[in-house]
């Protein structure tokens, strides 16, 4: 049996992030403390080279190679440029940050690449074993960043709360996978798909594997009641690992949800509903709850992910295309806002000092009135408020929740976003109607992070006035 | 028969080390325990005809894995006092918890869904195909791909142990013996430093003091 | 006399074939300890053993002896089941590898596949009985010996794996016979030749995986007075000493088996019809064997103990490296049948 080279065509970018990361490995050990930034160009130019081969190879039908563990789709074509491009941003954000703290170092960049590897994996896989594959990669690499600043002890309890629950999130997903291969008699989700249509509900084996592989998911996705890691990682976790963690692996998250419960077992759709609609209600309401009551800004961000979990699950467990479709386009944007948020964080930090407080953000406006519109941009969107693209994302979320008769579901969801719109505007009265702190420097920033976070805030209001192109692209995905 | 004896001797063992893991109060014993569970597992593999996943739990698994965690375990000092001091109060949820999970699980994997009629006994293969060599052929075939991420999953395990765990310590007293080996005999060892005179101390006349 | 054998039930036909190759073995073993004392008491100008029997020839005997009477000590606080539990550890393994062990062609015990993985599963649960005498001992000389050993022992079993990797490549097959059915030809087509990285790489690991000087700083005589078995005396501190030695002899006989061409002559086969001595047969193994086993005592006298991290820098930096380059290198020309070995 010969290996098709032709193989190797859909993982280009894959292959491109693999090659950036070995080569920052291995320069890393020769630069000089220094010429660490080299470090930063490399990634960089690595993740351009992966969006552009991304877009190369692209497009077309579905396509199955590796002997069905690998597919390529327009789903798959979106999600891996979204994540790149996210990526990006972040890795632009952390390095002053890095720098100040002398932690420049080849590691971060080798450890950052390899989760966005992982990611780029899951989002292309057909099959459980390479879904798993790349959700260890993603989650091993990502635990690692979290425990990224040695000396902080925060950092290593949000590290060890982080790897013990993701370990045993992992674990009950293998589970139900391995219940699933047992009904099934296959890992690959074709024929799982098709057995699942001959056997139907009537096996209960499926069900208990997919009330696992729902834990699992809920695990990964940080839904309330599997949200307990995700308070402490924000918290702990040094501002630049949580700003990876926050922003792609969401996206990877969504993928890891639709092909399993999608690609593999739409024909369940009635078993799993039921559950989603359980951790759905649960995030929306203990995350904008909880999330009042905040005084550390990023505690606040970790519970608003949780009620924006809950959104995403609203989008997927309407079982539709356009509730799939919607489901898509709001993690997308949720990805964009989330990498934003944690942006302007790291833009106030500086040596020696972390913002975490609200308090950190008062009087933004008098400090720096451009990232204040910014960050005033993200919190509307976080918020939902119209013209920004937060509010199209919950609309069309929300739509699709109507379509299938559980009005019921989208007053509950409308009902808990009201709620959340306090501390999102909480936010921006601290921003422009209080005085800065006495002792606060001016922000001084690089041309780069300006201009990306300039891109990153723009990008909401221009995708909440002209939506139209990326849920086309989205819609095109199922 | 003989071999219908063999697994359930080695099913028995297993089983028996697996509860000792838990209950035993040293951690070590619970190590070796644990390590008698992977024996007899590997035997029950080889029971399978799958001696290739045998030998490799044993050469994994016993021969470095547990080994190192041996290792570690000897070095901590564990108070068990305080790691069982919640163990009667959760005791009730706990075994609720454990007792429905056990029910769940007796009904869905029992021989109902997973008996002899779902899942038939495969033809014995013979003693002439080498079940190394037809995974081997597997998995770098059919799943190569897998084979790869496993790979970079490694690769990254090294990075980030020795990120976590590489540190410079100023503030410790730690000798490099190459170093010190290297010191040459001349100038290292010894520094001459010229001084200027200091004063003479005033000598006390020792007569005086009785 | 072949009807009696065959008459016999299965389980005794084993049990013999065990007694045979167990009892030669621990006698071997009883006086590669003579050996030990003789060879290396000339290698320092000394005589060596000359007082129990005719030149010291009963010396292992009356150690023996004078073990068996001795009292096991066992010491206060020490966890008594595991104490005694280590010593039989120590040894099974080191009898058990001897299972698929060819001792010429077909002459085997159990001819399975997967040999050279078992040899390797198998040697690598030595460690154990040194790990658990350590800690049973209750003692922290014991302790740090042993986990000297256990860092030691995993480091090179790496590189002795990887080694044994090489040799798999080459022979394209985990059965021993096929292993040393592929080097057939003379002393060139041997594996040395081809592999001679790995031939040193697995031989040091051996010496490493031993325990034995230079590389006995699980023992170190000098530092922690004698290491894991500091606290043993009387028969247990003789299964330690008797598996220590059953694993120097195992070393020595795989390394014959593995890179000399086990019982293969080494002259091409046309110069020797018609003589036994020249020709393929046992005795070339044991003369193989024996010259590692005098290699052995040979390093012993010589070399000064290792420090403790070169043991590692060397183990982790030197050996793993060169024997992944050396693997990538075989299988290169294993792929592109680079003569004289792999031309067929």
């Amino acid at each position: 049996m010969s290996f098709d080279a032709a193989n190797l065509l859909p993982i280009l970018p894959e292959i491109a992030i693999l090659i950036t990361a070995s080569l920052v490995l291995i320069l890393d050990l020769y630069l000089k403390d220094q010429d660490k930034g080299l470090n930063h160009s490399i990634t960089l130019i690595g993740l351009v080279i992966a969006i552009g081969l991304t877009g190369a190879v692209g497009g077309g039908d579905a396509q199955v190679f590796f002997d069905g563990n690998l597919i390529r789709d327009p789903m798959s074509d979106l999600l891996k440029g979204a994540i790149l491009i996210v990526s990006v941003l972040t890795f632009i954000y952390a390095r002053p940050w890095l720098q100040d703290r002398g932690m420049l170092v080849g590691e971060f960049y080798v450890l950052g690449l390899l989760a966005v590897l992982g990611m780029l994996i899951m989002v292309s896989a057909n099959g459980f074993l390479t879904l798993y594959l790349g959700l260890e990669l993603q989650a091993l690499a990502l635990y690692a960043l979290v425990a990224f600043d040695r000396d902080s002890s925060t950092g290593a309890e949000a590290a060890m709360k982080y790897f013990v629950l993701g370990a045993l999130g992992s674990g009950l997903l293998l589970y139900g996978v391995s219940m699933i291969y047992g009904a099934t008699g296959s890992i690959e989700f074709a024929p799982v798909a098709a057995a699942v249509a001959e056997q139907g509900i009537s096996n209960k084996v499926l069900v208990f594997g997919i009330a696992f592989l729902v834990i699992g998911i809920g695990f990964k996705f940080g839904a309330v009641p599997f949200h307990m890691w995700v308070p402490d990682v924000y918290e702990g976790g040094p501002t630049p690992a949580v700003l990876i963690l926050s922003s792609a692996p969401k996206i990877a998250a969504f993928a890891l949800a639709v092909r399993m419960l999608v690609d593999g077992l739409h024909t369940l759709h009635p078993d799993w509903q039921g559950m989603l609609v359980i951790l759905a209600v649960l995030s929306m309401g203990l995350g904008n709850l909880v999330a009042i009551a905040q005084s550390n800004i990023k505690r606040m961000l970790a519970y608003s992910t949780i009620s924006h979990v809950g959104f995403i699950f609203l989008g997927l467990l309407a079982g539709s295309e356009q509730g799939f479709a919607a489901a898509m386009f709001y993690t997308i944007v949720y990805a964009v806002m989330s990498v934003g948020a944690f942006g302007i964080l790291l833009i106030l930090s500086r040596q020696g000092f972390d913002a975490e407080r609200l308090e950190d953000l008062k009087g933004l406006n008098d400090r720096d009135a451009w990232y204040a519109a910014m960050m005033a941009l993200i919190m509307f969107s976080m918020a939902g408020v119209p013209p920004t693209v937060g509010f199209m994302a919950k609309l069309l979320v929300l739509e699709a929740v109507v379509r299938i008769d559980m009005l019921w579901l989208a007053l509950v969801a409308v009902f808990f976003s009201i709620i959340g719109a306090f501390y999102y505007l909480r936010v921006i009265k601290f921003i422009y109607f209080d005085k800065p702190a006495d002792d606060a420097p001016a922000l001084l920033t690089s041309s780069g992070v300006r201009f990306a976070m300039s891109l990153n805030g723009l990008a909401l209001l221009a995708l909440g006035l002209f939506p139209a192109a990326l849920l086309s692209v989205c819609q095109a995905a199922f | 028969m003989a071999e219908k004896l063999i697994f359930y001797i080695l099913a028995v063992i297993t089983l028996w080390a697996s509860v000792m893991v838990i209950t035993r109060k040293n951690p070590v014993h619970s190590v070796l325990f644990l390590v008698l569970a992977f024996v007899t597992s590997a035997g029950l593999w080889v029971l399978l005809e799958a001696e290739f996943l045998g030998i490799v739990l044993i050469l994994v698994y016993v021969g470095a894995v547990m080994v190192l965690f041996l290792f570690v375990v000897m070095m901590l000092d564990i108070d068990l006092a305080t790691i069982r001091a919640g163990f009667v109060q959760n005791l009730p949820l706990a075994g609720l918890i454990a007792a429905i999970m056990a029910v769940e699980i007796l009904l869905i994997v029992g021989p109902g869904n997973f008996g002899l009629d779902a899942f038939p006994k495969p033809e014995p293969l013979g003693a002439e195909v080498s079940n190394t060599r037809e995974l081997g052929l597997l998995l770098y075939s059919v799943y190569i791909y897998p084979v790869e991420i496993a790979a970079v999953i490694l690769l990254l395990a090294i990075v980030a142990a020795i990120r976590l765990t590489l540190r410079r310590r100023p503030d410790t007293k730690f000798i490099d013996p190459a170093q010190q080996v290297r010191v040459r005999k001349g100038p290292d060892r010894v520094r001459l430093v010229k001084m200027a005179a200091e004063d003479v101390a005033p000598v006390v006349d020792k007569g005086d003091a009785q | 006399m072949i009807e009696l054998w065959n008459a016999l039930p299965v389980l005794i036909q084993i049990l013999l074939k065990i007694t045979a190759i167990i009892l030669p073995l621990l006698g071997l073993v009883a006086y590669y300890t003579y050996a030990e004392r003789k060879v290396i008491g000339y290698m320092q100008v000394r005589i060596g053993p000359n007082r129990v029997g005719w030149r010291g020839l009963l010396q292992p005997i009356a150690d023996a002896v004078k073990l068996l009477m001795k009292e096991i000590v066992i010491p206060t606080k020490a966890d008594k089941t595991l104490f005694l539990l280590a010593p039989m550890i120590a040894i099974a393994p080191a009898l058990a590898v001897w299972a698929v062990f060819p001792f010429d062609e077909g002459l085997v015990l159990a001819d399975i596949n997967a040999g050279l993985l078992y040899v390797l599963a198998l040697s690598s649960l030595g460690v154990y009985g040194i790990i658990i005498a350590g800690w049973a001992s209750n003692s922290k000389y014991a302790l740090l010996g042993a986990m000297r050993s256990a860092a030691q022992m995993v480091a090179y079993e790496i590189a002795m794996g990887f080694a044994l990797v090489g040799v798999l490549v080459a022979a394209g097959s985990l059965n021993l016979g096929d292993i040393v059915a592929a080097q057939e030809g003379n002393l060139l087509t041997w594996f040395w030749l081809p592999l001679l990285p790995l031939f040193g790489v697995y031989l040091i690991s051996g010496v490493a995986e031993t325990n034995r000087a230079p590389f006995d700083v699980a023992e170190g005589e000098s530092e922690i007075v004698a290491g894991f078995h500091v606290e043993y005396s009387g028969m247990a501190f003789a299964v330690f000493f008797l598996a220590e030695y059953a694993n120097m002899v195992l070393i020595s006989a795989l390394t014959a088996l593995l890179f000399l061409g086990g019982w293969l002559s080494p002259l091409p086969a046309a110069w020797t019809e018609g003589s036994w001595l020249l020709s393929d047969g046992f005795h070339w193994l044991l003369a193989k064997t024996f010259f590692f086993m005098f290699l052995f005592l040979w390093l012993r006298a010589t070399f000064p103990r290792y420090r403790y991290d070169q043991i590692m820098r060397l183990g982790w930096k030197v050996f793993i490296p060169i024997t992944i380059v050396w693997i990538l290198v075989v299988a290169l020309a294993v792929v592109y049948r680079l003569p004289p070995w792999w031309s067929a």
